[in-house]
């Protein structure tokens, strides 16, 4: 057995191990050894990449003696190591970007328990991301929701605390009804591992009397899970949270917990219930509808707001809306824009809440759109990488933005049905446009000065090196993303062939 | 008076949001913190009326139990659909059967149950030990103090007065039995915790009752006997060690047994101390960070710090 088959376990075992680490070291080496680390594991998971290209297949991976019914199992294909990778390089970019933001919002003595807790999530992306076992999927669900909390209530002032709470009960709903859920699939079919349950059932599928459990079971873990990711009409917790959190925090909570939620719940449409299951249930209809819904209010809340932040939020909502649209196309092509989309949306939105906080502290520390005025002048390199994120999010062509919006379209053209096509064009175009009325109002914001001798306002200090890097290795992402759409579509669909 | 669309782009769009947004709670003095409240609280009250929502408000709860019983409703018909218990057909039983059949004889654990959570299915057990870790991070992160949410105004009469009302520590009886029952407590942790192979309990239960009579033993002595031998580094130390060991023994087990390797670790005879092979060691060692979170929860939530750092 090759060596490469081992680093999915690594991954997962070393993040833990880092995370009881940096509990002993102090602040700043905390932060040294998270990037160094993660560093390694970005290394690592390329090269399983790699292999799994170069054999052209998926593999599992054995955890203990016991082999499958019995035991755990984790499993690797490419679609599984390219958003793994994925993850972990924004992972990367957020906390080497977000190290200043950290210091100003954090005593330094519980500095080092922030990266302990990036850390632990870090292991519980990963774990969801290779499982093949939806138990495993459920506890590191928990460690999941449990240090995205612990990440949003570091700012310790009141408002971030009341979001904390609610964003806190929301997700713990949500972890209860992804558990019922598991727990009625386990009745029905007594396996918990995802191949052998599977088959199951595929099995109970034809039993008409079965068939009501298996849609309400698998309903409730939709419902959960959509709760999580914030899926109109669940979206209301977002603005607060992202609006409230520390910019490191934002950045990771928007980008990479939220997809990690999606990406299990895809991994369980694909390879729990089936594609020919699915195909046969109504669940895809609503996740459709829904997903159009957040698209459409997502956009219209955001032209309302007037904090920048919280626009940013409601921009999230419509793009978890975008997401789930692909899923409620369903099919090959459907997926595959939906999962081009988690990657070309989380690239995107870190960058953008890692740019707003400094925007914000050249105009008084205000993020409401009045003192934003010019903002982008006094600080040019956090205007620039802000216009490119906004760009994309846009969908203007080159970025990432532009080709998730191609791959919804390729996708709504090859269903069968003409409303459903149509719908999604339309969606697509009114909210283009919606997304380019309030995302380009802001750009000429913070290029147009006030008064022109209004000097009142200092200028930005000087970026960090490691910012931006940081901002570099995202804008990166994303210029791939956009111009070179081709190799990672046709990745994704090599890896959805391996999944089924 | 501009028009509509230009005070949009001046971001002038004034809904609720504006109000919300501005209603910050800073950083300053209980009273300073009261008056700002009450303001705020009288504009929310205005604004609210303006918007109609105290009719909100009734649409609110009656959309909120219909959901609830929707929800009931619909839990019910599935549980009285699923099918009968002991009907069963072989594949659900496929599992269940080989844990409860040959558990014994493979991970040499008496107690079924800990055979499962340590061995079959030990990566499961693997993270949720990390669960209770990760609370106490939190915890520590939302009540340890520090420069930033130090309060000195908390130090008045009354916060004074109540501490010493509620300090159980200079009580007798408390000391007294105290005294009697908390070797013995200790004692039945420490069994409990020995014993998760061969009878039920292990790591996390065995672990829970040392925490308690750690906490017991806080009650009645105070935090000052306490500190003396169980510090925020002591604490420290022993959660990284047991959850590093954890995580190194069960890698080494994982890895050898995807790889086919033999792992040389012995089962020993069913229903001695040693035996269950990494069963003991791994109770010992979530049992060991069990007890630790727990006296540190309380030692957070009554005072703010671990061992008086």
């Amino acid at each position: 057995m090759e060596i490469i088959k081992n680093i999915p376990l690594f991954t997962i075992v070393l993040s833990l191990f880092s995370g009881v680490l940096c509990f002993m070291l102090k602040g700043k080496a905390a932060k040294r050894y998270t990037v160094c680390y993660e560093g390694v594991l970005i290394i690592l998971v390329s090269l399983v990449l790699y292999y799994t290209l170069r054999t052209r297949s998926s593999f599992t991976y054995v955890m203990g003696e016991f082999p499958a019914p019995w035991g755990n199992e984790i499993r690797a294909g490419v679609l599984e190591a390219l958003i793994a990778l994925a993850f972990l390089i924004i992972m990367f970019s957020s906390v080497i970007g977000g190290y200043r933001f950290i210091l100003t919002d954090m005593d330094e003595s519980k500095v080092n328990l922030y990266y302990t807790l990036v850390n632990l999530m870090t292991a519980a992306l990963m774990a969801l991301v290779w499982t093949n076992d939806i138990f495993t999927g459920y506890v590191f669900l928990e460690i999941l929701t449990l240090t995205s909390c612990g990440i949003l209530i570091v700012r310790e002032i009141g408002r971030t605390t009341l979001a904390a709470v609610r964003y806190m009960i929301l997700n713990l709903l949500g972890s209860g009804l992804f558990l019922l859920g598991v727990v009625l699939l386990y009745d029905l079919t007594g396996h918990l591992l995802m191949v052998p349950m599977q088959q199951t059932i595929t099995e109970l599928a034809r039993d008409p009397k079965i068939v009501p459990v298996l849609t309400m079971a698998i309903g409730i873990i939709t419902i959960g899970l959509c709760i999580k990711s914030g899926l109109f009409p669940f979206h209301f917790w977002m603005p607060d949270t992202y609006g409230w959190a520390s910019p490191t925090s934002a950045a990771i909570l928007s980008s990479l917990v939220s997809k990690a939620y999606i990406f299990l719940l895809i991994k369980i449409y694909y390879r729990v219930v089936g594609s020919w299951v699915m195909q046969a249930m109504p669940i895809r209809d609503i996740l459709f509808v829904l997903g159009i819904g957040g698209i459409i209010i997502g956009s219209v809340q955001a032209m309302h707001a007037n904090n920048l932040n919280r626009m940013v939020a409601f921009s999230s909502a419509a793009q978890v809306g975008y997401i789930f649209m692909g899923l409620g196309l369903g099919g090959h092509y459907g997926y595959t824009a939906a999962i081009f989309h988690i990657l070309a949306h989380a690239v995107t939105k870190s960058m953008l809440f890692l740019t707003t906080p400094r925007l914000a502290a050249v105009s008084d520390e205000s993020l409401l759109f009045s003192n934003l005025q010019g903002s982008g002048l006094r600080d040019r390199h956090a205007g620039i990488f802000f216009t490119v994120g906004a760009l994309s999010m846009i969908g203007i062509p080159v970025f990432a933005g532009f080709s998730s919006k191609i791959q919804f379209g390729i996708a709504a053209i090859s269903t069968h049905s003409d409303w459903r096509m149509i719908i999604v064009m339309l969606a697509l175009a009114v909210s283009s446009m919606l997304n380019a009325l309030y995302f380009i109002r802001f750009i000429i914001r913070i290029y147009t000065q006030k008064d022109e001798n209004d000097r009142t306002v200092p200028m930005g200090r000087k970026s960090v090196p490691s910012y931006l890097v940081s901002m570099g290795l995202l804008t990166a992402g994303n210029l791939m993303l956009g111009l070179f759409s081709g190799v990672i579509v046709n990745l994704i669909r090599q890896g959805l062939g391996m999944f089924g | 008076m501009k028009n509509k669309f230009l005070r949009w782009l001046d971001g002038d769009v004034d809904l609720m949001e504006h109000v919300l947004d501005t209603a910050e709670v800073p950083d300053h003095t209980r009273d300073e913190i009261k008056t700002r409240e009450e303001e705020e609280e009288k504009l929310l009250i205005e604004r609210y009326r303006e918007l109609g929502q105290k009719s909100f408000y009734t649409v609110y709860h009656v959309v909120a139990i219909i959901s609830c019983v929707l929800l009931i409703g619909v839990l019910l018909f599935t549980v009285a659909r699923l099918p009968e218990y002991g009907h069963e057909n072989p594949r659900t039983v496929e599992v269940v059967s080989r844990y409860v059949e040959k558990g014994l004889e493979e991970t040499g654990a008496i107690n079924i149950v800990s055979g499962m959570i340590l061995d079959y299915r030990a990566f499961d057990t693997l993270g949720e030990s990390h669960v209770l870790f990760t609370a106490l991070i939190c915890v520590m992160i939302l009540l340890r103090i520090d420069k930033k949410n130090m309060r000195t105004d908390y130090e008045d009469y009354y916060t004074i007065k109540q501490d010493a009302y509620f300090d159980t520590s200079q009580d007798t009886i408390m000391r007294k039995v105290g005294m009697v029952l908390m070797p013995c407590i200790f004692l039945f942790g420490i069994y409990v915790l020995l014993n998760g192979q061969n009878s039920p309990g292990g790591g996390f239960s065995g672990g829970a009752i040392m925490g308690a009579a750690l906490i017991l033993f806080t009650a009645s002595f105070g935090f000052e006997k306490v500190d003396e031998f169980f510090t925020l580094k002591l604490s420290v130390v022993i959660t990284f060690v047991s959850l590093a060991f954890y995580s190194f023994a069960k890698g080494y087990v994982f890895f050898t047994g995807a790889n086919g390797l033999e792992n040389g670790i012995p089962k020993g005879i069913p229903g001695a101390i040693l035996s269950g092979g990494l069963i003991l060691p791994l109770d010992i060692a979530v049992g060991l960070v069990v007890a630790c979170t727990m006296f540190g929860f309380y030692s957070l939530f009554k005072r703010g710090s671990i061992g008086g750092a």
